[in-house]
C-alpha cells in the first residue's frame, strides 16, 4: 500500500467508524438513512465530514483555471493519448474519447446552473439563456446551447460562427467556427503531422453533449487557417440519420 | 400516500431506486403499497412504473421541459406516475399511490396526534371528486397531496422533489469516479433523497 500518510489517517478514521457502527444495530432501512447523523458502516467520508454532495454545485461557477496549469495538463493528455497510437486520426480518436465524457457531465451542470441562476439574478450578463432553459428538442436549439451557453462555460466566450452545410447532399452537416481556440494555442504540431488538430478534443466535448441530448453525431474537429487566424479551427457536426428523420417529424409536428 | 421512485438511465438501466410513504400530516415515511398480494408489493410498482417509459418517451419530444409532469396513471393499483428528465436523458420517475379510500389508512403506528388528520384526509381522498378540497387552508393544502394526486399542489411538491433530486445527481454526475449507466450506490445520496420525500411529499 502506498498511501500518503494523509490518506492513511482517513482510513484509520473510517475504521473507527465502522468498528464503532457495526456492533450497535443493523443498517437501517433506507427509508430511515439520516446522511448527516449517522455514517454507514463502509463509508468513507473525508475528514472534514463534507462528501460532494454537501458542496454547492456554483461555488466554482466563476471560478477560473489558470492558463497554464491547463496548458500544461492538457499537454500531458495529448501525451497520454499518443502512446501506442497508429496514426494521426486514432490520436484524434482517442482525444476525441477523453472529450466525450466531460460533454456529457457539462451538459448537466449547464443546465442545473441556468436553473439556479435564473432565480438570482447574479448572472444576467449572459443575455440569450435568460429564460428557463429547455431541453433542446431540434437541431437548431442544440447548436446554439453549444454555440452560446456551452462555449462561455468553457472558454468565456461564445464561438465564432455556426454555420449550416449548403451542399445539397449533406444537410445533416454543421459547421462550428473557433478563430482561436485554447486548447491549440500552446500545441505546436509537427510538420509531418500537419493533419492533427489536438481540437478533436473538444470535438469529443461537442459530441457528448449532442449525444446527451438525444442527438447521435459525429463531430469532428479541421484546421482552416485563415490570414487573420492562423489557428482558425472548424467543428464538423454530422447528424445521424435517426436525428434527420426525427426533426422531420417535429418540423411537422410543429415543435420548436 | 406511498411513493417508489427511480431513476433510468437513457438505455433503460435502473441506476437507483427507493421506495418511501409520506412524511406529511403525521405519515411515518413508510411505503405501504396496496396490491391484491403481499409478494407483489416489491416487484409490481417496478412493473408500473417501466411500463410507463413508453408515455415518457412520448411526451419527450412534445415539450422542452425537464419536468414532464405526470405523464401516466395505472388504474387498477391507482397508481400516478410523474416524471423528470434530465437533459443528458436521464430519467427520473416517481410513482404515487394515494391512500386508499374506504379503509382507515393502516397507520395505527404513527404517531396519535397524527392519525386523525390522516383519517381526515383520507376521507376527502375517497371523495376526490370534490374540486376544491384543497383550496380551503394551509393545513389542507398540505395535505391534499396525498389526497388528490394530479391537483396543482401536487405537482408542484413533485417538480421540487424532482429538482431536489436532480441537484443531488448534478453531484453525483460530476464526480470523476462516475461514469455514464453506473448505479448510484452512495448511501449519502440516498440519504438525501430520503431527506428531498420527507420534506417535499
Amino acid at each position: 500500500m502506498s498511501h500518503p500518510p494523509r490518506h492513511s489517517s482517513m482510513l484509520s478514521i473510517s475504521n473507527n467508524v465502522q468498528t464503532a457502527a457495526t456492533p450497535s444495530e443493523k443498517p437501517l432501512p433506507p427509508t430511515q438513512l439520516q446522511a448527516t447523523s449517522q455514517t454507514p458502516p463502509g463509508l468513507r467520508v473525508p475528514s472534514n465530514r463534507k462528501t460532494i454532495y454537501d458542496r454547492h454545485l456554483n461555488r466554482t461557477r466563476n471560478g477560473e483555471l489558470s492558463r497554464a496549469s491547463f496548458a500544461f495538463l492538457f499537454g500531458e493528455m495529448v501525451t497520454y493519448a499518443q502512446r501506442r497510437v497508429t496514426g494521426i486520426q486514432d490520436l484524434e480518436r482517442r482525444l476525441n474519447e477523453q472529450g466525450y465524457p466531460l460533454g456529457l457531465r457539462l451538459l448537466d451542470l449547464l443546465f442545473y446552473r441556468t436553473t439556479s441562476s435564473t432565480s438570482s439574478s447574479a448572472l444576467s450578463s449572459s443575455s440569450t439563456s435568460a429564460s428557463p432553459p429547455n431541453r433542446p428538442l431540434r437541431i437548431l436549439p442544440l447548436l446554439h446551447l453549444i454555440h452560446g451557453p456551452l462555449w462561455r462555460q468553457l472558454f468565456n466566450r461564445s464561438a465564432d460562427a455556426l454555420e449550416h452545410s449548403i451542399s445539397p447532399d449533406t444537410p445533416n452537416e454543421y459547421m462550428i467556427t473557433d478563430n482561436d481556440p485554447l486548447v491549440n494555442t500552446y500545441i505546436s504540431v509537427p510538420k509531418e503531422m500537419n493533419q492533427l488538430s489536438c481540437a478533436a478534443f473538444v470535438a469529443g466535448i461537442i459530441e457528448g453533449v449532442c449525444d446527451g441530448c438525444g442527438f447521435e453525431a459525429k463531430v469532428s474537429a479541421h484546421n482552416q487557417p485563415s490570414e487573420l487566424w492562423p489557428s482558425r479551427t472548424i467543428f464538423l457536426l454530422r447528424f445521424g440519420d435517426s436525428v434527420m428523420e426525427r426533426e422531420k417529424v417535429l418540423e411537422r409536428a410543429g415543435v420548436k | 400516500m406511498s411513493y417508489y421512485f427511480t431513476i433510468l438511465s437513457p438505455t433503460d438501466v435502473p441506476l437507483f431506486n427507493i421506495a418511501f410513504g409520506t412524511s406529511k400530516s403525521g405519515g411515518d415515511g413508510i411505503a405501504r403499497f396496496r396490491f391484491p398480494e403481499a409478494a407483489q408489493n416489491t416487484y409490481m410498482t417496478q412493473f408500473i412504473i417501466h411500463s410507463s417509459l413508453d408515455m415518457l418517451e412520448e411526451a419527450q419530444w412534445m415539450g422542452g421541459n425537464m419536468y414532464l409532469k405526470h405523464i401516466d396513471t395505472y388504474p387498477p393499483a391507482s397508481s400516478y406516475i410523474s416524471a423528470f428528465l434530465t437533459p443528458s436523458g436521464t430519467r427520473f420517475l416517481l410513482l404515487h399511490q394515494p391512500p386508499q379510500p374506504n379503509l382507515p389508512p393502516s397507520s395505527s403506528s404513527g404517531p396519535g396526534g397524527g392519525s386523525m388528520s390522516l383519517s381526515v384526509t383520507s376521507g376527502m381522498g375517497s371523495s376526490g371528486l370534490f374540486g376544491g378540497s384543497g383550496s380551503s387552508s394551509g393545513r389542507a393544502s398540505s395535505s391534499s397531496i396525498a389526497a388528490n394526486p394530479t391537483s396543482p399542489q401536487t405537482e408542484e411538491a413533485v417538480r421540487q422533489f424532482m429538482t431536489e433530486v436532480y441537484e443531488n445527481y448534478v453531484k453525483t454526475v460530476m464526480s470523476p469516479f462516475y461514469r455514464r449507466g453506473m448505479e448510484v450506490k452512495s448511501p449519502v445520496f440516498r440519504g438525501k433523497v430520503s431527506a428531498a420525500g420527507r420534506k417535499w411529499l
